[in-house]
């Protein structure tokens, strides 16, 4: 069974957020009001998130796009009260819309603060409803959702290649995110295939994980030259 | 027959809140209820919109809610964890004030369970939490142990309520006798009493068997109120965010929610006393022992605090001291302060000397803690949801109209219960007081030979509910 896994090269990214609305346009991923948003209501499975290193007038912004980390250990899968979110036989954590309660306790467990919750019933615009993703669930109110992987894309590309009577090869499952990224930074693979890219990729030394130390072993590698986090300040 | 009587005129003041209504009743469940109706109002509110109208949001997914769940489960442990240990111990000052405690857990419970309700997004799935319920998670360690807790607890506060009930079986019996029992509220009441007594009457051998029970459930029910708080405390600390994952959190939580709960039962009896004209039965000297009780947990509480706290600032991790900053003297600093001046400064002032321990002054002080301990319970829910463990998410959280309605609704609701247990049975235990009255004073004193030497070593005496 292949370890599917994402590698995101830092110095590449240009913070252009064509992943971001590549997720959103793939996952029927709903609309919020600027008031909404400006709360912290807003959905993105896929986010970049800015970070301002130093201080006026030696500024570094650097971006880092946070899809789900879809760890090995999650955090998130232990609490949930009943099995709505789950570490599937892919390897990747999984949601079950239908079943979630909405206790918000996997959002509030996990580390990476990646899983979003659905305050309202979606919304989307007249023209977007027109062309949802048919591929993709769209969630009710009240339940919680994340990134996962375009697990939909890794289905069909399951399903074309037992048609074609062959092997899943590389490149034939690729999320859409990784899909769409113009500066080439973002790879997607098979972590236990040593030939892979992204295998190759997570050898190399400039490769690190977000919050390596907490045990989550996450399946999103990051490549960075030097020290990343920068000075921290306290809140 | 003339004890019987005697009894009956001296415990009058005992039987008058079942059996006369005045206005004040219907003015205080009028209040309350409109208060109630608001947070119903709140609650379908949220229910038709979604938790949108809440002011949660990314990352602050709890907020009041949980803190109110927190808080109430807390307040439970007033009632029975009290008056088990005082019955176990043999503290015949309790006899008076058990009911009224007891009383307190099994309501509050309820509202605690409401919160956790009104925290769902999806509601009307709850019943999933039985039909896919997951065990690693500790939220089903939760409805298990409250559960549990309210069973156990609900049948500590039957067992010692069925002498009272026939006794109030008798009473409305002898009324009708007299022809003085004229509206059907009252008969149909007599009929409920009835049944509800299980055909009582009084005899030794009912009267050991229910003591055997008593004492059981007494034994029984202080490790499953330990469990409770214990795994509600595992919400948080079973997590790996920051300022949850902390192993003192299970004693932490015990020994909050014993604090808050004896700060509600003081609460809880000075009403009473007033309202019903009981200052015979719940005397300065009942306040002057609560009071000292609530003087440990206030130190227990402030050993705690601090250990929990220096151990953080001590070991200085960067995700740790970013909650603790917010605690200590960002955006939280004036809740966590107030914390400490409600649950500490005041209550050690008013109860560390003999002169302030007075009614008054451990009234006060248990105003204080009960709202010191819903400031601790939120301070310990949001400034960690403020500050995840990435540094660059950061949220913000003050809540709308609906959670503060909610809230109120919950406490209205559960002081509109109260009052209406007390109109409708004892909320002093009327045969315990009379049993202390007939018995006590003499069990007591040869108890009390028996523990000084030089006296024959005879067969125990009078262990009451131990025996």
């Amino acid at each position: 069974m292949p370890r599917w896994a994402m590698v995101i090269d830092l110095d590449k990214c240009t913070g252009c957020q064509a992943c971001v609305i590549a997720c959103k346009a793939e996952n029927n991923i709903p609309f919020v009001s600027p008031e909404q948003a400006a709360m912290g209501r807003t959905i993105s499975w896929m986010e970049i998130i800015p970070i301002v290193e130093g201080e006026y007038p030696r500024v570094r912004v650097r971006y880092i796009p946070r899809p789900c980390m879809q760890c090995d250990n999650p955090p998130c899968t232990k609490v949930c009260p009943v099995y709505a979110t789950f570490k599937n036989e892919e390897g990747l954590v999984a949601q079950i819309y239908p079943r979630c309660i909405g206790c918000r306790y996997c959002t509030a467990a996990c580390p990476y603060t990646v899983k979003y919750f659905n305050w309202y019933a979606p919304q989307w615009p007249a023209e977007m409803r027109a062309c949802l993703n048919p591929d993709v669930s769209t969630r009710p109110k009240g339940v919680v959702e994340k990134c996962t992987f375009c697990h939909h894309r890794l289905q069909k590309a399951k399903e074309k290649a037992r048609a074609e009577q062959r092997e899943l090869r590389e490149g034939d499952y690729v999320p859409a995110c990784v899909q769409s990224c113009p500066a080439g930074a973002m790879f997607f693979g098979d972590l236990d295939d040593p030939m892979s890219t992204v295998a190759q990729l997570a050898r190399s030394a400039r490769a690190f994980r977000l919050l390596d130390d907490l045990g989550t072993e996450p399946k999103v590698i990051y490549l960075s030259e030097g020290e990343w986090y920068g000075p921290r300040k306290r809140a | 027959m003339d004890r019987e009587r005697e009894h009956n005129e001296a415990d009058a003041k005992l039987f008058a809140p079942m059996l006369e209504t005045g206005r004040p009743f219907y003015l205080t469940v009028g209040v309350l209820s409109a208060l109630v109706l608001w947070g119903i109002y709140a609650w379908l509110t949220q229910y038709r919109w979604g938790l949108g109208v809440t002011g949660l949001n990314r990352p602050v997914y709890w907020g009041f809610y949980i803190t109110n769940f927190v808080f109430f489960i807390g307040i439970s442990h007033a009632g029975t964890l009290v008056s088990a240990i005082l019955r176990l111990c043999q503290a015949e000052w309790r006899r008076s004030i058990t009911r009224s405690a007891e009383v307190i857990t099994v309501l509050v419970l309820f509202f605690g369970v409401a919160n956790i309700l009104a925290d769902l997004g999806r509601p009307d799935r709850v019943l999933n939490i039985i039909k896919h319920g997951q065990f690693h998670s500790p939220l089903l360690w939760d409805v298990t142990s409250v559960a549990t807790y309210l069973t156990a607890s609900s049948i500590y506060l039957y067992l010692p309520l069925i002498p009272d009930l026939a006794l109030l079986r008798d009473k409305l019996q002898m009324l009708q006798n007299e022809g003085r029992l004229t509206s059907l509220f009252m008969r149909f009441r007599r009929r409920v009493y009835t049944w509800l007594a299980l055909g009582w009457t009084g005899t030794e051998r009912q009267q050991r068997r229910l003591n055997r029970a008593i004492s059981v459930m007494a034994v029984l029910v202080i490790p499953i109120a330990v469990s409770v708080h214990t795994v509600v405390s595992w919400v948080f600390a079973m997590t790996i965010q920051p300022m949850w994952h902390s192993t003192i959190f299970g004693p932490y939580f015990v020994a909050g929610a014993i604090f808050s709960g004896i700060a509600a039962l003081i609460l809880a009896m000075a009403v009473i006393r007033r309202v019903y004209h009981l200052e015979e039965y719940l005397k300065p000297v009942h306040f002057n022992h609560l009071g000292v009780l609530l003087l440990v947990m206030t130190l227990l509480w402030l050993y705690f605090t601090f250990a929990e706290h220096l151990t953080s600032y001590y070991g200085a991790e960067p995700a740790h001291m970013r909650v603790f900053w917010t605690k200590v003297t960002g955006r939280y600093a004036p809740a966590f302060w107030t914390m400490v001046v409600c649950c500490f400064i005041i209550p050690f002032s008013l109860l560390s000397r003999r002169r302030t321990r007075t009614i008054t002054g451990t009234v006060i002080a248990s105003v204080a803690v009960i709202i010191g301990m819903w400031l601790e319970r939120f301070t310990i829910v949001v400034p960690t949801l403020v500050n995840p463990r990435l540094p660059y998410e950061r949220g913000l959280y003050s809540p709308t109209w609906v959670e503060v309605a909610i809230t109120v609704g919950c406490f209205a609701m559960f002081i509109l219960l109260y009052v209406i247990f007390t109109k409708l049975f004892p909320i002093i235990s009327i045969w315990e007081v009379r049993e202390g009255r007939e018995r006590a004073l003499q069990e007591t004193a040869e108890r009390i030979k028996t523990y000084l030497p030089g006296e024959e070593e005879v067969e125990e005496v009078g262990v009451g509910v131990l025996s």
